[in-house]
Protein backbone atom coordinates (compact mmCIF):
# COMPACT_ATOMS: atom_id res chain seq x y z
CA UNK A 1 0.00 0.00 0.00
CA UNK A 2 1.39 3.37 -0.83
CA UNK A 3 0.06 6.28 0.73
CA UNK A 4 -1.08 9.41 -1.05
CA UNK A 5 1.70 11.41 -1.52
CA UNK A 6 1.55 15.68 -1.15
CA UNK A 7 2.68 18.51 -0.24
CA UNK A 8 2.53 19.68 3.17
CA UNK A 9 3.52 22.97 5.44
CA UNK A 10 6.46 22.04 8.09
CA UNK A 11 7.67 24.16 11.35
CA UNK A 12 10.62 23.40 12.90
CA UNK A 13 10.24 22.03 16.62
CA UNK A 14 14.00 20.78 17.17
CA UNK A 15 17.03 21.20 15.78
CA UNK A 16 20.59 19.58 17.26
CA UNK A 17 23.92 19.18 16.26
CA UNK A 18 24.14 14.63 15.44
CA UNK A 19 27.91 14.96 14.77
CA UNK A 20 29.99 18.03 13.87
CA UNK A 21 29.30 17.86 10.15
CA UNK A 22 25.45 16.79 10.66
CA UNK A 23 21.99 17.56 12.09
CA UNK A 24 18.74 16.68 13.30
CA UNK A 25 16.06 18.28 12.69
CA UNK A 26 12.41 17.38 13.96
CA UNK A 27 9.81 18.95 11.68
CA UNK A 28 5.99 18.87 12.79
CA UNK A 29 3.29 18.33 10.28
CA UNK A 30 -0.24 18.46 11.05
CA UNK A 31 -1.81 16.77 8.13
CA UNK A 32 1.27 14.28 7.44
CA UNK A 33 -0.29 10.42 7.05
CA UNK A 34 2.62 8.97 8.83
CA UNK A 35 5.34 6.82 6.51
CA UNK A 36 6.67 3.28 6.67
CA UNK A 37 10.45 3.07 7.58
CA UNK A 38 12.74 3.66 5.04
CA UNK A 39 10.64 6.23 3.22
CA UNK A 40 12.50 9.94 2.02
CA UNK A 41 10.58 13.24 1.19
CA UNK A 42 11.61 16.04 -0.95
CA UNK A 43 12.18 19.36 0.91
CA UNK A 44 11.55 22.54 -0.88
CA UNK A 45 12.43 26.10 0.65
CA UNK A 46 11.60 29.26 -1.23
CA UNK A 47 13.46 32.40 -0.81
CA UNK A 48 11.47 35.89 -0.02
CA UNK A 49 11.53 36.37 -3.91
CA UNK A 50 10.34 32.83 -5.05
CA UNK A 51 13.31 31.34 -5.55
CA UNK A 52 13.04 27.26 -5.27
CA UNK A 53 15.35 24.46 -4.61
CA UNK A 54 14.76 20.86 -3.46
CA UNK A 55 16.29 17.93 -1.61
CA UNK A 56 15.66 14.26 -1.00
CA UNK A 57 15.98 13.39 2.13
CA UNK A 58 15.53 9.87 3.62
CA UNK A 59 13.17 9.80 7.29
CA UNK A 60 14.90 8.85 10.13
CA UNK A 61 11.59 8.31 11.88
CA UNK A 62 8.76 5.85 10.94
CA UNK A 63 5.15 5.44 12.11
CA UNK A 64 1.88 7.48 12.83
CA UNK A 65 2.96 10.35 14.53
CA UNK A 66 3.40 13.94 13.19
CA UNK A 67 6.34 14.40 14.00
CA UNK A 68 9.47 13.97 11.88
CA UNK A 69 12.66 13.60 11.95
CA UNK A 70 15.34 13.84 9.56
CA UNK A 71 19.25 14.03 9.86
CA UNK A 72 21.32 15.68 7.27
CA UNK A 73 24.75 15.46 6.14
CA UNK A 74 26.06 18.98 5.15
CA UNK A 75 27.36 18.65 1.54
CA UNK A 76 30.15 21.57 1.55
CA UNK A 77 29.53 22.44 -1.92
CA UNK A 78 25.77 21.96 -1.49
CA UNK A 79 23.31 24.71 -1.32
CA UNK A 80 20.36 23.13 0.39
CA UNK A 81 21.87 21.02 2.76
CA UNK A 82 24.54 24.02 4.66
CA UNK A 83 21.37 25.47 5.21
CA UNK A 84 19.49 23.01 6.98
CA UNK A 85 22.80 21.94 9.01
CA UNK A 86 23.84 25.66 9.99
CA UNK A 87 20.78 28.24 9.53
CA UNK A 88 17.71 26.76 10.10
CA UNK A 89 15.48 27.34 13.32
CA UNK A 90 13.32 26.10 15.73
CA UNK A 91 10.23 27.83 14.45
CA UNK A 92 11.08 28.28 10.77
CA UNK A 93 8.81 26.91 8.54
CA UNK A 94 9.45 24.82 4.92
CA UNK A 95 7.46 22.53 2.76
CA UNK A 96 7.73 18.66 2.72
CA UNK A 97 6.14 16.60 -0.14
CA UNK A 98 5.64 12.78 0.85
CA UNK A 99 5.82 10.38 2.12
CA UNK A 100 7.64 9.12 -0.95
CA UNK A 101 9.20 5.68 -1.89
CA UNK A 102 7.71 2.42 -1.68
CA UNK A 103 10.54 0.20 -2.52
CA UNK A 104 13.16 0.62 0.00
CA UNK A 105 11.09 0.32 2.73
CA UNK A 106 10.59 -2.49 6.00
CA UNK A 107 7.51 -3.14 7.99
CA UNK A 108 7.15 -5.01 11.17
CA UNK A 109 5.09 -7.98 10.78
CA UNK A 110 6.78 -9.93 7.88
CA UNK A 111 5.50 -13.42 7.06
CA UNK A 112 8.64 -14.65 5.44
CA UNK A 113 10.64 -15.06 8.53
CA UNK A 114 13.65 -14.03 7.01
CA UNK A 115 16.33 -12.05 8.96
CA UNK A 116 16.99 -8.35 7.91
CA UNK A 117 20.58 -7.26 7.06
CA UNK A 118 21.39 -3.24 6.93
CA UNK A 119 24.57 -2.39 4.99
CA UNK A 120 25.14 1.62 5.90
CA UNK A 121 27.60 3.44 4.78
CA UNK A 122 28.31 7.18 6.50
CA UNK A 123 25.03 9.19 6.58
CA UNK A 124 23.49 6.25 4.83
CA UNK A 125 22.35 4.72 8.23
CA UNK A 126 19.26 7.02 8.05
CA UNK A 127 16.52 4.99 6.54
CA UNK A 128 18.28 1.97 8.65
CA UNK A 129 17.70 4.52 11.63
CA UNK A 130 14.04 4.26 10.87
CA UNK A 131 13.77 0.81 10.48
CA UNK A 132 15.70 -0.02 13.50
CA UNK A 133 13.32 1.79 15.42
CA UNK A 134 10.25 0.36 13.89
CA UNK A 135 11.61 -3.16 14.67
CA UNK A 136 11.90 -1.69 18.43
CA UNK A 137 8.89 -0.06 18.53
CA UNK A 138 6.67 -2.82 17.21
CA UNK A 139 8.85 -5.48 19.19
CA UNK A 140 9.29 -7.18 15.81
CA UNK A 141 11.13 -10.94 16.26
CA UNK A 142 12.50 -10.20 13.13
CA UNK A 143 16.39 -10.66 13.60
CA UNK A 144 18.01 -7.86 12.89
CA UNK A 145 21.89 -6.83 12.36
CA UNK A 146 23.39 -3.61 11.12
CA UNK A 147 26.58 -3.13 9.52
CA UNK A 148 27.78 0.31 9.52
CA UNK A 149 30.70 1.54 7.77
CA UNK A 150 31.42 4.95 9.03
CA UNK A 151 34.73 7.43 9.22
CA UNK A 152 35.35 7.50 12.91
CA UNK A 153 33.32 7.48 15.73
CA UNK A 154 32.94 11.34 16.42
CA UNK A 155 30.77 10.50 12.67
CA UNK A 156 28.30 7.84 14.01
CA UNK A 157 24.57 9.02 13.78
CA UNK A 158 22.16 7.85 16.16
CA UNK A 159 25.01 6.90 18.50
CA UNK A 160 22.30 6.68 21.61
CA UNK A 161 19.96 4.93 19.78
CA UNK A 162 22.13 2.18 18.26
CA UNK A 163 23.87 1.97 21.92
CA UNK A 164 20.62 0.88 23.40
CA UNK A 165 20.14 -1.63 20.44
CA UNK A 166 23.71 -3.06 21.97
CA UNK A 167 23.12 -2.93 25.23
CA UNK A 168 20.11 -5.10 25.12
CA UNK A 169 20.24 -8.05 25.24
CA UNK A 170 16.62 -9.08 24.30
CA UNK A 171 16.68 -11.56 21.81
CA UNK A 172 14.82 -8.82 19.47
CA UNK A 173 17.48 -6.44 20.18
CA UNK A 174 19.43 -5.50 16.86
CA UNK A 175 23.08 -6.58 16.47
CA UNK A 176 24.78 -3.61 15.51
CA UNK A 177 28.51 -3.52 13.70
CA UNK A 178 30.65 -1.00 13.25
CA UNK A 179 33.45 -0.68 10.73
CA UNK A 180 35.80 2.01 11.23
CA UNK A 181 37.79 3.27 7.86
CA UNK A 182 40.06 6.25 9.65
CA UNK A 183 39.79 6.12 13.37
CA UNK A 184 38.58 3.23 15.65
CA UNK A 185 37.46 3.74 19.45
CA UNK A 186 40.29 3.94 21.99
CA UNK A 187 40.26 -0.08 23.09
CA UNK A 188 38.59 -1.32 19.83
CA UNK A 189 40.23 -4.56 19.00
CA UNK A 190 40.66 -3.40 15.24
CA UNK A 191 43.12 -1.21 13.79
CA UNK A 192 40.73 1.25 11.49
CA UNK A 193 40.78 -0.07 7.71
CA UNK A 194 38.14 0.08 5.35
CA UNK A 195 35.42 -2.50 4.70
CA UNK A 196 37.04 -5.38 3.22
CA UNK A 197 35.18 -8.56 1.46
CA UNK A 198 36.06 -11.02 4.73
CA UNK A 199 34.49 -8.17 7.00
CA UNK A 200 31.63 -8.28 5.33
CA UNK A 201 31.17 -12.35 5.71
CA UNK A 202 31.83 -11.82 8.75
CA UNK A 203 29.18 -9.15 9.66
CA UNK A 204 26.41 -10.39 7.81
CA UNK A 205 23.74 -12.75 7.81
CA UNK A 206 25.30 -15.79 5.55
CA UNK A 207 23.52 -16.81 2.64
CA UNK A 208 22.38 -19.86 4.22
CA UNK A 209 20.04 -17.92 6.22
CA UNK A 210 18.27 -15.83 2.74
CA UNK A 211 18.05 -13.01 4.65
CA UNK A 212 16.59 -9.76 3.39
CA UNK A 213 19.05 -7.00 2.84
CA UNK A 214 19.04 -3.18 2.76
CA UNK A 215 22.31 -1.29 1.16
CA UNK A 216 22.75 2.76 1.70
CA UNK A 217 25.57 4.58 0.85
CA UNK A 218 27.59 6.49 -1.43
CA UNK A 219 27.87 5.39 -5.36
CA UNK A 220 31.07 3.30 -4.87
CA UNK A 221 30.32 2.11 -1.21
CA UNK A 222 26.96 0.51 -2.86
CA UNK A 223 28.50 -1.28 -5.87
CA UNK A 224 31.51 -2.19 -3.85
CA UNK A 225 28.79 -4.31 -1.08
CA UNK A 226 26.64 -5.65 -4.13
CA UNK A 227 29.49 -7.10 -5.76
CA UNK A 228 30.69 -8.65 -2.61
CA UNK A 229 27.56 -10.24 -1.73
CA UNK A 230 27.37 -11.83 -5.14
CA UNK A 231 30.62 -13.38 -4.66
CA UNK A 232 29.22 -14.03 -1.13
CA UNK A 233 26.71 -16.36 -2.74
CA UNK A 234 23.94 -13.79 -2.08
CA UNK A 235 21.05 -13.41 -4.04
CA UNK A 236 21.66 -9.25 -5.34
CA UNK A 237 19.00 -9.18 -7.82
CA UNK A 238 16.76 -9.70 -3.96
CA UNK A 239 18.71 -6.89 -2.28
CA UNK A 240 17.26 -3.29 -1.92
CA UNK A 241 20.01 -0.48 -2.38
CA UNK A 242 20.14 3.49 -2.40
CA UNK A 243 23.11 4.89 -3.87
CA UNK A 244 23.88 8.97 -3.43
CA UNK A 245 26.87 10.77 -4.66
CA UNK A 246 28.45 10.51 -8.49
CA UNK A 247 30.25 7.34 -9.91
CA UNK B 1 0.84 29.71 -2.02
CA UNK B 2 4.19 28.84 -1.10
CA UNK B 3 5.58 28.63 2.68
CA UNK B 4 8.64 31.15 2.45
CA UNK B 5 11.68 29.55 4.71
CA UNK B 6 13.42 32.67 6.42
CA UNK B 7 16.82 33.70 5.92
CA UNK B 8 16.91 31.03 2.36
CA UNK B 9 18.29 31.71 -0.96
CA UNK B 10 21.05 35.11 0.54
CA UNK B 11 24.03 32.74 -1.30
CA UNK B 12 22.41 31.23 -4.30
CA UNK B 13 24.36 31.03 -7.50
CA UNK B 14 22.28 32.38 -10.91
CA UNK B 15 19.92 29.54 -12.68
CA UNK B 16 20.56 28.37 -15.78
CA UNK B 17 17.10 28.88 -17.66
CA UNK B 18 17.48 25.15 -18.84
CA UNK B 19 17.11 23.72 -15.71
CA UNK B 20 13.69 22.96 -15.19
CA UNK B 21 11.89 23.86 -11.84
CA UNK B 22 12.78 22.35 -8.95
CA UNK B 23 16.50 21.02 -10.05
CA UNK B 24 19.41 22.00 -9.25
CA UNK B 25 22.55 21.35 -12.20
CA UNK B 26 24.93 19.17 -11.22
CA UNK B 27 28.81 18.05 -12.96
CA UNK B 28 29.17 14.75 -12.20
CA UNK B 29 26.64 12.25 -12.59
CA UNK B 30 25.27 10.57 -9.95
CA UNK B 31 23.97 6.95 -10.10
CA UNK B 32 20.32 6.04 -8.82
CA UNK B 33 18.86 2.46 -9.30
CA UNK B 34 16.34 0.04 -7.28
CA UNK B 35 18.93 -3.07 -7.04
CA UNK B 36 22.03 -4.40 -8.13
CA UNK B 37 23.82 -3.38 -11.57
CA UNK B 38 23.47 -6.25 -13.75
CA UNK B 39 26.46 -7.68 -15.20
CA UNK B 40 25.33 -8.02 -19.17
CA UNK B 41 27.85 -9.23 -22.15
CA UNK B 42 27.86 -7.67 -25.17
CA UNK B 43 28.02 -10.51 -26.86
CA UNK B 44 24.90 -11.75 -25.36
CA UNK B 45 22.62 -8.67 -25.49
CA UNK B 46 19.58 -8.67 -27.69
CA UNK B 47 16.95 -6.31 -27.98
CA UNK B 48 13.53 -7.41 -28.86
CA UNK B 49 10.41 -5.91 -29.69
CA UNK B 50 7.17 -6.91 -29.03
CA UNK B 51 3.89 -5.48 -31.24
CA UNK B 52 1.07 -6.96 -30.81
CA UNK B 53 0.89 -10.03 -32.87
CA UNK B 54 3.46 -11.97 -30.90
CA UNK B 55 6.43 -12.69 -33.04
CA UNK B 56 9.05 -10.83 -31.58
CA UNK B 57 11.58 -8.80 -33.84
CA UNK B 58 15.11 -9.80 -32.52
CA UNK B 59 18.27 -7.90 -32.68
CA UNK B 60 22.03 -8.71 -31.64
CA UNK B 61 24.58 -5.82 -30.38
CA UNK B 62 26.00 -6.06 -34.17
CA UNK B 63 22.83 -6.03 -35.80
CA UNK B 64 21.28 -3.46 -33.63
CA UNK B 65 23.78 -1.22 -33.94
CA UNK B 66 24.06 -1.33 -37.46
CA UNK B 67 20.38 0.37 -37.58
CA UNK B 68 22.32 3.53 -37.59
CA UNK B 69 24.17 4.95 -34.61
CA UNK B 70 24.27 8.74 -34.06
CA UNK B 71 25.54 11.20 -31.69
CA UNK B 72 23.08 13.21 -29.79
CA UNK B 73 23.73 15.91 -27.01
CA UNK B 74 21.01 16.82 -24.70
CA UNK B 75 19.88 17.41 -20.81
CA UNK B 76 18.36 14.91 -18.92
CA UNK B 77 16.87 15.38 -15.39
CA UNK B 78 16.60 13.14 -12.44
CA UNK B 79 13.38 13.07 -10.28
CA UNK B 80 15.68 13.49 -7.49
CA UNK B 81 16.61 17.22 -8.20
CA UNK B 82 19.88 16.89 -10.21
CA UNK B 83 19.87 17.82 -14.08
CA UNK B 84 23.02 16.96 -16.21
CA UNK B 85 23.25 19.63 -18.81
CA UNK B 86 25.20 19.12 -22.69
CA UNK B 87 25.67 15.54 -21.86
CA UNK B 88 27.03 13.96 -24.73
CA UNK B 89 26.05 10.43 -26.12
CA UNK B 90 25.84 7.99 -29.59
CA UNK B 91 23.19 5.47 -29.96
CA UNK B 92 19.99 4.35 -32.25
CA UNK B 93 16.89 6.68 -32.65
CA UNK B 94 14.13 4.84 -31.58
CA UNK B 95 12.67 5.97 -35.24
CA UNK B 96 14.93 3.06 -37.00
CA UNK B 97 14.28 0.36 -34.79
CA UNK B 98 10.29 1.07 -35.52
CA UNK B 99 10.82 0.89 -39.06
CA UNK B 100 10.96 -2.94 -38.55
CA UNK B 101 8.03 -3.11 -36.19
CA UNK B 102 4.42 -3.01 -37.39
CA UNK B 103 2.35 -1.92 -34.52
CA UNK B 104 -0.91 -0.07 -34.44
CA UNK B 105 -0.42 0.25 -30.06
CA UNK B 106 0.13 3.12 -28.50
CA UNK B 107 2.47 2.44 -25.81
CA UNK B 108 5.53 1.16 -24.94
CA UNK B 109 6.67 -0.89 -21.53
CA UNK B 110 10.83 -0.95 -21.35
CA UNK B 111 12.36 -3.83 -20.00
CA UNK B 112 15.46 -4.12 -18.43
CA UNK B 113 17.95 -7.06 -17.68
CA UNK B 114 17.47 -6.90 -14.02
CA UNK B 115 13.52 -6.45 -14.44
CA UNK B 116 13.29 -3.18 -14.35
CA UNK B 117 10.31 -1.85 -16.25
CA UNK B 118 8.69 2.03 -17.70
CA UNK B 119 6.43 2.82 -19.50
CA UNK B 120 6.16 5.38 -22.44
CA UNK B 121 3.65 6.56 -25.12
CA UNK B 122 5.36 5.68 -27.97
CA UNK B 123 4.77 8.80 -29.77
CA UNK B 124 7.17 10.26 -27.06
CA UNK B 125 9.95 7.13 -28.23
CA UNK B 126 9.60 9.07 -31.86
CA UNK B 127 10.70 11.96 -34.13
CA UNK B 128 14.12 12.08 -32.74
CA UNK B 129 13.12 11.95 -28.95
CA UNK B 130 14.78 8.87 -27.87
CA UNK B 131 17.93 6.80 -28.46
CA UNK B 132 18.82 3.32 -27.51
CA UNK B 133 22.54 4.71 -26.23
CA UNK B 134 25.81 2.84 -26.14
CA UNK B 135 28.15 5.29 -25.11
CA UNK B 136 28.19 8.71 -22.99
CA UNK B 137 31.10 11.24 -22.70
CA UNK B 138 33.00 9.24 -25.73
CA UNK B 139 33.59 6.17 -24.25
CA UNK B 140 30.92 2.56 -23.67
CA UNK B 141 28.00 3.62 -20.92
CA UNK B 142 29.69 2.36 -17.88
CA UNK B 143 27.75 -0.71 -16.10
CA UNK B 144 26.38 1.82 -13.09
CA UNK B 145 24.69 3.69 -15.64
CA UNK B 146 23.42 1.28 -17.40
CA UNK B 147 25.58 0.11 -19.59
CA UNK B 148 26.27 -2.13 -22.28
CA UNK B 149 23.12 -0.22 -23.54
CA UNK B 150 20.13 1.94 -21.86
CA UNK B 151 16.83 4.06 -23.22
CA UNK B 152 17.59 7.88 -23.09
CA UNK B 153 14.22 10.07 -23.37
CA UNK B 154 15.51 13.41 -22.06
CA UNK B 155 12.73 15.33 -22.33
CA UNK B 156 11.13 13.02 -19.45
CA UNK B 157 12.55 12.40 -15.86
CA UNK B 158 15.34 10.62 -16.20
CA UNK B 159 13.75 7.15 -14.36
CA UNK B 160 12.17 7.00 -17.74
CA UNK B 161 15.47 6.33 -19.55
CA UNK B 162 15.41 2.34 -18.45
CA UNK B 163 19.22 1.26 -17.98
CA UNK B 164 20.49 -1.97 -19.30
CA UNK B 165 17.80 -2.50 -21.76
CA UNK B 166 17.06 -5.23 -23.38
CA UNK B 167 13.35 -4.67 -25.43
CA UNK B 168 10.12 -2.98 -25.21
CA UNK B 169 6.90 -4.41 -25.11
CA UNK B 170 4.15 -2.86 -26.80
CA UNK B 171 0.80 -2.39 -25.18
CA UNK B 172 -2.91 -1.29 -25.83
CA UNK B 173 -3.21 1.60 -22.97
CA UNK B 174 -0.63 2.96 -20.65
CA UNK B 175 0.11 0.72 -17.76
CA UNK B 176 2.37 1.81 -14.89
CA UNK B 177 6.12 0.17 -14.33
CA UNK B 178 8.41 -0.39 -11.77
CA UNK B 179 8.50 2.91 -10.33
CA UNK B 180 4.97 4.29 -11.84
CA UNK B 181 3.62 1.38 -9.57
CA UNK B 182 5.32 2.40 -6.22
CA UNK B 183 4.21 6.13 -6.67
CA UNK B 184 5.96 7.97 -9.63
CA UNK B 185 3.85 10.19 -12.19
CA UNK B 186 2.75 8.13 -15.31
CA UNK B 187 4.35 10.69 -17.41
CA UNK B 188 7.04 12.28 -16.02
CA UNK B 189 7.53 15.42 -17.69
CA UNK B 190 10.16 17.50 -15.81
CA UNK B 191 9.59 20.79 -16.80
CA UNK B 192 5.68 20.78 -14.61
CA UNK B 193 6.92 18.86 -11.87
CA UNK B 194 5.13 15.07 -12.93
CA UNK B 195 6.90 13.56 -10.23
CA UNK B 196 4.88 11.56 -7.71
CA UNK B 197 1.48 10.14 -8.79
Amino acid sequence: MITHAAWHAATVSTVAAETRNARRITLDIADWPGNAAGQHVDVRLTAEDGYQASRSYSLASAGPSTSVELAVDKVASGEVSPFLVDELQVGDQLEVHGPLGGWFVWRPGDPSGRPVQLIAGGSGVVPMAAMVRAHRDAADPTPFRLLYAVRSPDDVFFVAELARETSDDEADAVRVDFVYSRKAPAGDDRPPGRLTMERLAELVFPESQHPRIFVCGATPFVEQVLTWLKELGHDVDDVRAERFGGA
Amino acid sequence: MAVITRGFGAHRAARNDRLPPGQTQVEDWPVLSAGATPDVDPAAWEFVVVPESGDPVRWNWDSFRALGLEDFTVDIHCVTHWSRLGTQWRGVPLDRVFEHVDTSYDYVMAHSYGGYTTNVPLNELLDGQAWIAFEADGAPLEAEHGGPARLVVPHLYFWKSAKWVRGLRMMPQDEPGFWEERGYNLHGDPWTEERYS
